[in-house]
């Protein structure tokens, strides 16, 4: 058996293991902490598509931003474990059917295989960057797409700001319009003659 | 070598598994997240299959932009969780009946 066909299962049975024990877990800590490995397994099979950039992007991303902020927003909150676990295994049947059922069909129609063998084109030539090629793509053909993408997460910053945005009365704020149209004489106090 | 249709039949049990933890977790906001993320994940890994087999970065770039949109997507909805914590004191989806829909 080839060298990259043993990681390609011992990465898909980590990551099948920790994508279960992401949606099993009773504490969401520890959900959080299992999406984080399943994230950083996944890393390591698109590695073995030689997709370098992406790889690394997921990391960077998605470990680094998303799922931290996901383990902050979990800390925060002090939620009741107990009313939220409630009928947890009675959904079971049902997930199981749905699960099975989905799972199974995908599963029966992919072994089946595609009509004459797709092969791998191998390992890209020495030399050559997966980050530059894809650079060269989004900065010419997907340009607009790219752009688009940038307005997106600009909006998407300044509604999460402006959600979790709240002014408490007994905060003292500074109030930069009053602070614009104040005067000297307002400020300063001259005195002469002091001795 | 490793065949196309083992990637394309991980990245399947994977999003099942998603959707099982979406009818699993049905109260715990948080959760259901987490299992949107898990499917997010499974679809990618199909992209970046198919993108790697048939020779074509279409699907790098693809997978390019829904990274990014399920970044602003979860930032969203984590942003509108906490602010759903402070007034409802809970993030069970059973409690969110204020609009009697």
């Amino acid at each position: 058996m080839a060298f990259s066909l043993i990681l390609f299962y011992a990465f898909g049975f980590v990551l099948l293991a920790s994508a279960l024990a992401v949606i099993l877990v009773r504490n969401p800590v520890h959900a959080a902490l299992c999406l984080v490995l399943a994230f950083t397994t996944a890393a390591g099979l698109w590695l073995l598509l030689y997709a370098e950039f992406l790889a690394i992007t997921l990391v960077l991303v998605y470990v680094g931003a998303v799922m931290v902020l996901f383990l902050f927003v979990v800390m925060m909150l002090d939620i009741n474990l107990d009313k939220l676990r409630e009928g947890f295994w009675g959904n079971l049947p049902l997930a199981a059917v749905v699960g099975i059922l989905m799972a199974g069909e995908m599963v029966l129609l992919l072994m089946r295989g595609f009509d004459g063998p797709i092969m791998s084109p191998g390992a890209p030539e020495p030399g050559f960057s997966n980050t530059k090629a894809l650079g060269q793509v989004i900065y010419t053909d997907y340009v607009f797409a790219f752009e688009l993408a940038a307005i997106i997460l600009l909006v998407a910053i300044v509604a999460a700001i402006a959600i979790t945005l709240r002014h408490r009365k007994e905060t003292r704020y500074q109030d930069p319009g009053s602070q614009v149209t104040v005067r000297a004489s307002q400020r300063l106090k001259i005195l002469k003659g002091l001795k | 070598m490793i065949p196309l249709e083992h990637f394309l039949i991980l990245g399947a049990l994977l999003f099942a598994i998603g959707v099982v933890g979406i009818f699993m977790n049905r109260k715990n906001l948080i959760v259901l997240l987490m299992a949107i993320e898990l499917m997010l994940l499974a679809v990618n890994m199909n992209f970046i299959a198919f993108a790697h087999y048939l020779n074509d970065l279409s699907g790098q770039v693809f997978v390019f932009f829904i990274l990014t949109v399920a970044a602003a997507e979860s930032a969203i909805g984590l942003a509108i969780l906490v602010a759903l914590f402070r007034n409802l004191r809970s993030i069970n989806v059973d409690d969110l009946g204020t609009l009697k829909g």
